[in-house]
């Protein structure tokens, strides 16, 4: 049995997957590992992406794994006044929500057929780290221990982010850059079938409420809390269950399932690698603080990732020095986005409900051509300039 | 560190929270190491309420 790869890549989630299958079509020996006896499972996503999101990250659609197409997107204000746009009516490339279940799947299966390796039921529990360096990872596969050797240990582990810490990677969030999130699963609702839906105010305090629909009268309905204003114990259910409660759309609903998790709403880590080591996608904090989407950033981190990684197996060099141009090219490629939205989502949860009633109603107003959070700060900016003065220079 | 087990749902929201790293999840089995300053960020965290501190000896 192999015991040594030039990669291996902890958590087979879709960056895991896609790094996997970068570095393994360049020619890298790959191992992915999950913890769960699953792929894709259990769900911890509201499964929204934008199309563009995917394409960026060469990732080619495939319908098994769509749950529905969006028609548009609904910002709801606290007094219930509505910003509509109506993305497919305007001509815009629409968006999607995932059958994440599927979409994982299909993304580990992609890196199967450019020769992964997969393994599942199979956690890491530590990294064998030598002068500074890691050289393998220290894990349990079906109960039994395990000690593989690698070039680079890929910590695609999530939120969690196991692998950084053990690595000396500080992957610390503060209490106002997390959100703790609940979700449901809902069927037989009244809501519209294909629009997306954020509601805005203290009815979620510092993040928002969601429906994002899956297809026909079933949704993900969602909330996420920021932790640093969590008022009660089971706040996120709490909040989420108050507002189902109270909306007769949804009410009438029931759950299918129940989805429990945390979103990092925060700058991207300092640092993403080490000698022998990287992060990418959730563990590297790359999720968008102003949406709390991770897919799409994730994704195209983990090509960068994939390719650099390949590059070091052919050269037979894992150092932090060789990994550098990973760090430059996703940084490249994400860093001012997550800055200025961080900055952006810094300003909008100390507005009160009242300066967001008048920012829907400045919005719907405005003649925005698709929803972006670009566009909607853009249009801000010139309607509400003291709003975004902080941090205009990234609009 | 009480873990109200029939009410956790392995998220693992708690292990990322933790600023000590003192918490560990495998798939479904939560556990808090010696490293648990008691500072409760996770018992704050958890969106059903299935972590509780326990009472000082």
């Amino acid at each position: 049995m192999r015991t040594d790869y030039d990669v291996i890549v902890v958590g087979a989630g879709p960056a895991g997957s896609v790094t996997a299958y970068h570095a393994a079509k360049k020619g890298a020996s790959v191992l992915l590992i999950e913890k769960r006896q699953e792929i894709g499972s259990s769900l911890r996503c509201a499964e929204g992406i934008s199309r563009g999101g995917l394409k960026k990250a060469g990732i080619e659609l495939d319908r098994k794994w769509v749950a529905t197409d969006i028609a548009g997107a609904k910002l709801v204000s606290p007094n219930g006044s509505l910003f509509r746009l109506d993305e497919k009516h305007a001509g815009n490339e629409v968006g999607m929500v995932l059958e994440r279940h599927l979409f994982d799947k299909a993304m580990a299966a992609r890196a199967a057929r450019a020769g992964a390796e997969i393994k599942v039921k199979t956690a890491a529990t530590g990294l064998m780290i030598e002068d500074g360096t890691v050289k393998g990872v220290k894990g349990i596969s079906f109960g039994e221990p395990f000690s593989y050797t690698a070039g680079c240990v890929v910590g695609a582990d999530g939120y969690e982010s196991q692998v950084g810490r053990w690595a000396g990677i500080d992957t610390t969030v503060k209490p106002s850059d997390i959100t703790t999130c609940f979700q449901y699963r809902m069927t037989n609702l009244k809501s519209e079938p294909d629009f997306c839906e954020f509601v805005l105010g203290s009815a979620a305090p510092g993040g928002y409420l969601w429906i994002f629909p899956k297809g026909g009268d079933t949704a993900n309905v969602g909330i996420g809390v920021l932790l640093s204003r969590v008022n009660k114990p089971a706040a996120a259910k709490w909040y989420l269950d108050e507002w189902i409660k109270k909306d007769p759309r949804l009410s009438c609903g029931q759950p299918l399932e129940a989805v429990a998790g945390a979103v990092s709403v925060s700058p991207p880590v300092e640092k993403a690698i080490g000698n022998g080591v990287l992060l990418v996608g959730d563990a590297a904090r790359v999720i968008d603080p102003i949406t709390g989407g991770g897919i799409a950033n994730g994704c195209l981190q983990a090509v960068h990732a994939g390719e650099v990684l390949g590059e070091c197996a052919q050269a037979g060099d894992f150092s932090e020095a060789a990994l550098k141009k990973y760090e430059k090219l996703w940084r490249d490629d994400l860093e001012n986005k997550l800055w200025r939205n961080w900055m952006a989502k810094e300003k909008l949860v100390t507005l009160s409900d009242a300066t967001l009633d008048k920012i829907i109603e400045t919005l719907s107003e405005c003649d925005i051509k698709s929803m972006s959070v670009y566009n909607l700060l853009a249009a801000l900016k010139s309607k509400m300039p003291e709003l975004v003065k902080e941090f205009e220079e990234f609009i | 560190m009480i873990v109200r087990i029939e009410k956790c749902m392995h998220c693992g929201g708690c292990v990322g929270t933790c600023p000590q790293n003192a918490i560990y999840l495998n798939e479904v089995v939560l556990e808090f190491n010696e490293r648990c300053n008691r500072c409760g960020r996770c018992v704050k965290f958890c969106p059903v309420a299935a972590l509780k501190l326990e009472a000082k000896a």
